[in-house]
């Protein structure tokens, strides 16, 4: 599981996240939602270490961020980038590849290459593993990343906002591999996601933000309601039950 | 294409001998292991340089390295006057200029690191305003100095493979290909690297640690190479030296990939391609005195717009 206590983070002198205690239990799809600016993103950057944590703790599993070595917790958690923009001009198979980097430091073997294989053939990527990222489309790509973390074999796997700029196939695809990854695998993975209705859709529990706060967590029908639209979205959008589960009259 | 240099540097070592061949094979010999050094040197200096800031079209000398070589040249000239400058041990000048080069560099890298908080883009630009800067006083300098002495400058300002030390080539030699293992063991991380800063973390490699071990290979590699030539760009006063743009262009068309295992070594061979082979031509084929560095900026300057627009359309 991954244990936040006492989290405090600052950006450029204004406070982003206020004292966050929260706990995300091993298994299962979490998702953070919030609107614009409520620190979603922050807290999750500060779990994937990519921003130094300036007070609190963070612990993955048995792990605390910024004791443990930066190779090590590369081992049990993966995170993939919000922006899918590389510079480098990479096939898919290659970029996948990579995924491995933890485990063989850059000598790949026979195993490396077969857990790449494995990766490809599970987000429908084998028949484009010789294309180039610039290549295909933006579903396809995001979907190459996914696969990317998926090689890295992680128990943990963080994702930024994976559906930015995809449309309703490429997203519910995407989702679904991640529900399958919780499901099949036994993975815990945590997702930032900006549409309500995806998170009640495919996750199991979701951890509302506001403000640098956490405003409300549990199972979707629990949380999702009109009056959390009204105190933390500031909207008035009525939540309707479709098929047990809430669902936000947009 | 090693092939390739090992025919130019034969054909430069053995083409029209006019002098017994035991005076012309060890002068040739300096000759030829100065222009490889450099050539392989600064490549691969501009290869590490370009994925540490991910961006292909800049290069190393543009943080100012030729500008300094030319303002201690400057400097020394204006203090000791054009025959004192000349009694200075070439050892002593080559540590002094060594040194200041390698220490500016850190110097840099190291504060500005700190202070730019890791953004590149800002470090680099601090780069060039102090190379513009370092210019600048070097220009105020040398109107300041007797135009003979002046004189002096000038030709001193330009790289030359003519005489070289052979004490001072084996130093730069030593500093260089330590600094090139150096860059060999760092290629699989910098791979990781070139997928961005996200991605890099995630995958166990914090990319500010990399990118500070880079920098000083860099910083080494260009430092060792100007100091045992002189500043590669046109009289120091270039926007940058083109060659290492050059280089990595012609280093990804004929090894289209993003591994720093197969990039590393081709860049260093086109490197040793067009120093040999230019210099080649230049002194065999065509009988002139013309700098090779003339020729460099000319075709680096069209490559450069090549690069630019081609970028523009994609």
């Amino acid at each position: 599981m991954i244990r936040i206590t006492d989290l405090h983070h600052r950006l450029g002198g204004a406070p982003v996240l206020n004292d966050i205690d929260l706990t995300i239990p091993h298994g299962g799809l979490t998702a953070l939602i919030g609107p614009n600016g409520a620190g979603k993103s922050t807290l999750l950057s500060l779990i994937a270490r990519l921003r130094p944590i300036q007070r609190g703790r963070i612990s993955v599993g048995p792990h605390e961020i910024g004791k443990v070595a930066d190779r090590d917790l590369a081992r049990v958690l993966a995170v993939m980038p919000q922006s899918t923009e590389v510079s480098a001009r990479l096939r898919l198979a290659e970029l996948v590849g990579f995924g491995r980097y933890p485990w063989h430091r850059g000598r790949p073997g026979a195993e490396d290459r077969a857990q790449v294989d494995r990766a490809l053939e599970r987000f429908s990527l084998t028949d484009l593993r010789d294309r180039f990222l610039d290549e295909v489309s933006g579903g396809q790509k995001q979907r190459a990343f996914a696969a990317m973390a998926y090689a890295q074999d992680t128990d943990y796997l963080l994702l930024d906002e994976p559906l930015n700029n995809l449309d309703i196939a490429a997203a519910r695809d995407l989702m679904r591999l991640m529900r399958g990854l919780a499901d099949e695998d036994g993975k815990t993975v945590v997702v930032v996601l900006h549409d309500i209705n995806y998170a009640t859709a495919f996750a199991d529990r979701l951890v509302v933000m506001k403000e640098g706060r956490i405003a409300a967590q549990g199972a979707p029908s629990e949380v999702v309601t009109d009056t959390l639209l009204a105190e933390v979205f500031g909207t008035t959008a009525r939540v309707a039950e479709v098929e047990g589960r809430p669902l936000v009259i947009v | 294409m090693a092939a390739l240099l090992a025919v130019c540097a034969a054909g430069y070592m053995l083409w029209s001998a006019k002098a017994p061949w035991s005076f012309l094979l060890p002068y040739r010999a300096t000759k030829l292991a100065a222009l490889l050094l450099v050539g392989v040197a600064l490549s691969v200096a501009t290869v590490l340089f370009q994925t540490v800031t991910a961006n292909r079209i800049l290069t190393p000398s543009l943080m100012g390295f030729d500008a300094l070589y030319v303002f201690v040249l400057t400097l020394l000239v204006h203090m000791l006057g054009a025959t004192g400058y000349a009694a200075i041990p070439p050892g002593l000048l080559f540590a002094a200029n060594l040194g200041a080069m390698a220490g500016l560099g850190l110097l840099l890298f190291a504060g500005l690191m700190r202070l730019a908080g890791g953004d590149m883009i800002r470090l680099v630009l601090s780069g060039i305003v102090l190379g513009l800067l370092i210019r600048s006083m070097t220009e105020f300098l040398q109107r300041l100095i007797d135009p003979s002495e002046f004189q002096t400058v000038q030709s001193m300002s330009f790289a030359r493979f003519t005489q070289i030390d052979p004490l001072l080539l084996a130093l730069s030699a030593t500093a260089i290909l330590a600094a090139l293992a150096a860059a060999w063991s760092l290629r699989t991380r910098l791979d990781v690297l070139s997928l961005g800063d996200t991605a890099a973390t995630g995958l166990g490699e914090p990319p500010a640690r990399l990118r500070r071990q880079a920098l000083v290979v860099i910083c080494i590699l260009v430092a060792a190479a100007t100091a045992l030539v002189g500043p590669l760009s046109s009289g120091g006063f270039g926007p940058s030296s083109f060659f290492g743009l050059i280089v990595t262009a012609f280093a990804h068309i004929v090894t289209p990939t993003h591994r720093h295992a197969v990039l590393i070594p081709s860049a260093a061979l086109v490197g040793g391609l067009v120093l040999v082979g230019g210099q080649f031509i230049m002194e065999r084929l065509f009988a002139l005195a013309t700098p090779l560095t003339v020729v460099i900026e000319l075709i680096g300057g069209a490559v450069f717009l090549v690069l630019l627009l081609k970028r523009r359309a994609a």
